[in-house]
């Protein structure tokens, strides 16, 4: 009898299924793909065959165009995979979309979390916690100093500032794909119902968000508005263009950033960040050893972000947890 | 950015160091420091600018207090890995302080801070800051470690923090480096003049430090009218300021520490009431040759930070001061006078002083600008630094001011090493390898010869150079040695430095002085890297 759990196998580009021959997130183009979620670092064009949620494979047909197969998996339905492998999806609580994917094969239970997180987020259904042997989870933010405040205090907290500096604006870089829309859909919680302006690499995407029936208001482009109209208002930019000549067009910008990398000040200063807001769609220290304690699995596989301080947390409370050597994930903007 | 000055007096201090920690323009800064201290009531405001200028101490809190009040609370190994991703204890023990267990009393004012900390001993430190912490949130724990360690390292200089209390009072900024020294924290009666009109603070009977003047580095290829400029050697020593009474003589180093306690014989020796400029240096037969020369800054090295110095030490490395200028004699204030006016006196001044202790910085007699580039380029066999430049009507004015003063450095010596090993840096860097070590070939590589490393440098790349160089170091590492990553020895840089000096402390037997990375060589392979010799070949102890 083969070693329990072999038949998933961590590989540098991926995870592999051997028995079904389908990979989880390859970093590369393969025959059959199983994707978690639209992130470019998880979703990578190129592949034959698509297995993912309905909003990931919009996501991916905007960036790539569409695959030569696409499978559409809805949360709580499951694939067989082949092989005597079943796939059944969950949410993951990241972005629109994501997924967990829970894998079951010869009596053994397998959960990928792919990244996640357990705080509330209007804009996708939250995390299922999903019973399993093993539980592969991500580590973003797996050190013990990442505890993240609720983001209707960063959102107060962006809201002061403008109120405080009138003739401003504030600019807040913030990942493309689900940072932008969960932040404009908790500023329009928080009061927030002036137009929301935009660079324009986030439209795609905040529109792609709206046909998935998710609301954000009045978005509008930030080429073509006066300097003078911007005073006072919310641009949001990807991350790259905050110290970009781009931002010579707005009047006098606060420079925010949402990141749970905000919670360290020299990460904030690195990005010359005067306001740091720290909003992170993943998973933070609590959350993720919270899960762990939640869910009990057998073995915890830890994955992409900072795994030592994970599987150390793991060994003193007396859980097996190994590293998985994964590569191509990039975790710089989140 | 405006500043959140309400809340209490500790968390008003915290908010104000975030926000000096976000901000980048040096003018942002003076107006937070300034509204800070308009809006702050005395004493809190004279703690919050000690700690801002490193003026308090408090022995019994040290960096291990903090670890060990961490340990007790959190795994090591995680305080650890917290630790080298944060980049600063400080900042990771606030983040990581699990906070009270029962409801603490309310946070407390900078002074109640300072008042605490400065009751703890060894004994009493770790309760004693344990209990403040707890009565704080995570920016207040931040600024209270800062502060309770002495190391702020947020990018205020004591000069900043000077021209913000003299922004904040509208007063002249000199005045207040002037009556600044010797007032002990929290500065009330500077605050009284500087806030409410009271008479200036003073210092005449005590040994007090003026502040220095500074000079500009002379840009490249510029030159200067010699007519106008007097040409001076810049000598490889440490700056001091000399200040005596008559009664009571201090050495003052550049930062206006009392080094009189390392320097005894050189306090000793100067009992005419007088306040002086020159280079401590100690004997030898190199920087100015024959009689009455010095040795070079290795030898200086042997006596720099001791707090007390035996006598055979004193007579191994004798120490003595190169004058450059006077600033004070017999309680007449010369500042104003043109250097000319000054030199004349100094001149005067330094027949009547022990000739052992101390002697004149000569004037290097140049003809023309062309024949001084000359002199300084045949300088390095001298171990002199450079050549300083000086206008002959400039008056004595604390800092830099533009076009009184220049440095013109001489040209450094470069070496090409190879990258053996890479650090992540501290602060701004926490997250790059910025602390770059690099060795040179023991012989010919082809014939099996092997690299020792020759030296460390964190300095004299770009932004972008940095980036790359971390890229190039995480996708060449071969061993990992805590925060320190070996690299496979592929990569050439370019290494400048001032000097180089035999070490016994060196497997290489070398160290070299103010090396930094020049330029990245990714054209040239390793194996034509420079060898130890060449290095060697540059020593002139």
């Amino acid at each position: 009898m083969a070693a329990p759990f072999s038949w998933l196998r961590a590989h540098p580009q991926g995870l592999y299924i051997t028995p079904a021959g389908v990979w989880i997130d390859p970093a590369r183009p393969v025959e059959r793909a199983l994707v978690t979620h639209g992130h470019s670092d998880h979703a990578r064009g190129g592949h034959s065959e698509v297995m993912a949620t309905e909003p990931t494979l919009a996501m991916m047909n905007l960036r790539y165009g569409r695959s030569e197969r696409t499978i559409p998996v809805g949360y709580g339905e499951s694939l067989d995979l082949g092989g005597g492998v079943r796939a059944t999806f969950a949410s993951a609580g990241h972005v629109l979309g994501s997924a967990q994917i829970l894998l079951e094969h010869a009596g053994e239970r397998i959960v990928v979390t792919g990244d996640y997180k357990r705080r509330p987020d209007p804009t996708c259904v939250p995390f299922q916690p999903v019973h399993c042997d093993v539980l592969v989870t991500e580590a973003t933010f797996g050190l013990p100093v990442f505890r993240h405040p609720p983001i209707e205090q960063e959102v107060a907290r962006l809201l002061a500032t403008l109120a405080a500096n009138p003739g401003r604006c504030v600019l807040v870089g913030a990942y493309a794909l689900g940072k932008t829309q969960r932040l404009i859909a908790e500023l329009r919680q928080g009061g927030w119902h002036e137009p929301i302006y935009l660079h324009g690499a986030m439209e795609r995407m905040c529109r792609l968000y709206e046909e998935f029936h998710v609301e954000l208001g009045d978005l509008r482009l930030v080429a073509g508005i006066p300097k003078g109209a911007l005073a006072g208002q919310i641009v949001l930019c990807p991350p790259s263009a905050l110290n970009d000549r781009w931002s010579r067009r707005l009047p006098d910008p606060i420079t925010a950033m949402a990141s749970g990398w905000m919670r360290v000040r020299q990460r904030a200063r690195q990005r010359n960040v005067e306001l740091p807001l720290v909003v992170s769609d993943h998973a933070d220290w609590a959350e993720l050893t919270g899960t762990i304690a939640e869910l009990e699995p057998q073995e915890s596989w830890i994955t992409h972000g900072r795994e030592d301080a994970l599987i150390r947390w793991c060994q003193l409370t007396q859980r097996r947890a190994r590293a998985l050597d994964l590569v191509g994930y990039e975790d710089e903007d989140d | 950015m405006a500043e959140r000055l309400e809340g209490p007096l500790m968390e008003r201090f915290a908010a104000l160091l975030d926000a000096l920690v976000y901000t980048r323009s040096r003018n942002a800064k003076l107006a937070l420091i300034a509204d800070y201290l308009r809006a702050t009531p005395d004493p809190d405001r004279g703690w919050a600018l000690a700690a801002l200028t490193d003026a308090l101490d408090f022995p019994a809190v040290k960096g291990s207090t903090i670890r060990n009040l961490l340990m007790e609370r959190v795994d090591p190994v995680l305080f650890q890995l917290s630790r080298d991703f944060v980049g600063d204890t400080a900042e990771t023990a606030s983040l990581l302080w699990p906070g009270p267990e029962q409801a603490a009393p309310d946070p407390p004012t900078v002074g109640e801070v300072v008042v605490t900390l400065s009751g703890l001993s060894r004994a009493t430190a770790a309760a004693g800051l344990a209990s403040l912490m707890d009565r704080l949130d995570g920016s207040g724990r931040y600024a209270l470690l800062k502060l309770a360690t002495g190391a702020m390292r947020i990018g205020i200089s004591a000069r900043l923090a000077k021209v913000a209390f003299a922004q904040a009072f509208d007063v002249m900024v000199e005045d207040v480096e002037e009556y600044w020294h010797g007032q002990v924290t929290p500065y009330l009666p500077l605050f009284d003049w500087a806030a409410n009109g009271t008479p200036p603070p003073s210092g005449e009977d005590l040994p007090l430090f003026r502040p220095f003047m500074l000079a500009h580095p002379l840009e490249d290829g510029a030159a200067v009218d010699l007519g106008e400029y007097v040409a001076e050697w810049k000598w490889d020593g440490i700056r001091v300021q000399l200040v005596s009474t008559g009664a009571e003589t201090r050495v003052y180093s550049r930062s206006g520490d009392d080094i009189s306690g390392s320097f005894p014989e050189i306090a000793a020796a100067l009992s005419v009431p007088a306040v002086l400029d020159g280079e401590l240096l100690v004997r030898g037969n190199h920087q100015g040759g024959e009689a009455g020369g010095a040795a070079s800054f290795n030898a200086l090295q042997q006596r720099l930070g001791r707090k007390a110095v035996s006598k055979r030490m004193q007579d191994d490395y004798p120490a003595f001061v190169r004058l450059y200028d006077v600033l004070i004699t017999k309680g007449e204030d010369l500042r104003a006078l043109a250097w000319e006016q000054r030199r004349e006196l100094l001149e005067d001044l330094s027949t009547r002083l022990d000739s052992a202790r101390f002697d004149l910085s000569p004037v290097i007699p140049a003809a023309n600008f062309e024949e001084l580039g000359e002199i300084r380029a045949r300088a390095r066999d001298e171990a002199i630094e450079g050549v300083m430049l000086k206008r002959r009507d400039s008056p004595y004015v604390a800092g830099r001011k533009t076009g009184l003063w220049y440095k013109w450095k001489r040209d450094p010596l470069l070496v090409d090493c190879v990258l053996m090993y890479a650090q992540r840096g501290n602060g701004r860097r926490s997250s790059f390898y910025s602390d770059f070590t690099f060795g040179c070939w023991d012989g010919d590589p082809d014939a099996g010869a092997d690299l020792l490393p020759v030296g460390k440098a964190y300095f004299g790349f770009t932004d972008e150079e940095l980036k790359w160089l971390d890229h190039h170091v995480r996708q060449h590492t071969v061993n990992r040695f805590g925060p320190v990553r070996e690299t496979d020895r592929s990569l050439v840089l370019e290494v400048a430095f001032d000097s180089v000096h035999a070490s016994r402390r060196h497997k290489s037997g070398l160290a070299m002085r103010f090396p930094r990375i020049s330029r990245i060589r990714r054209d040239k392979p390793a194996h034509e890297a420079d060898r130890l010799e060449t290095l060697r070949n540059l020593i002139r102890d």
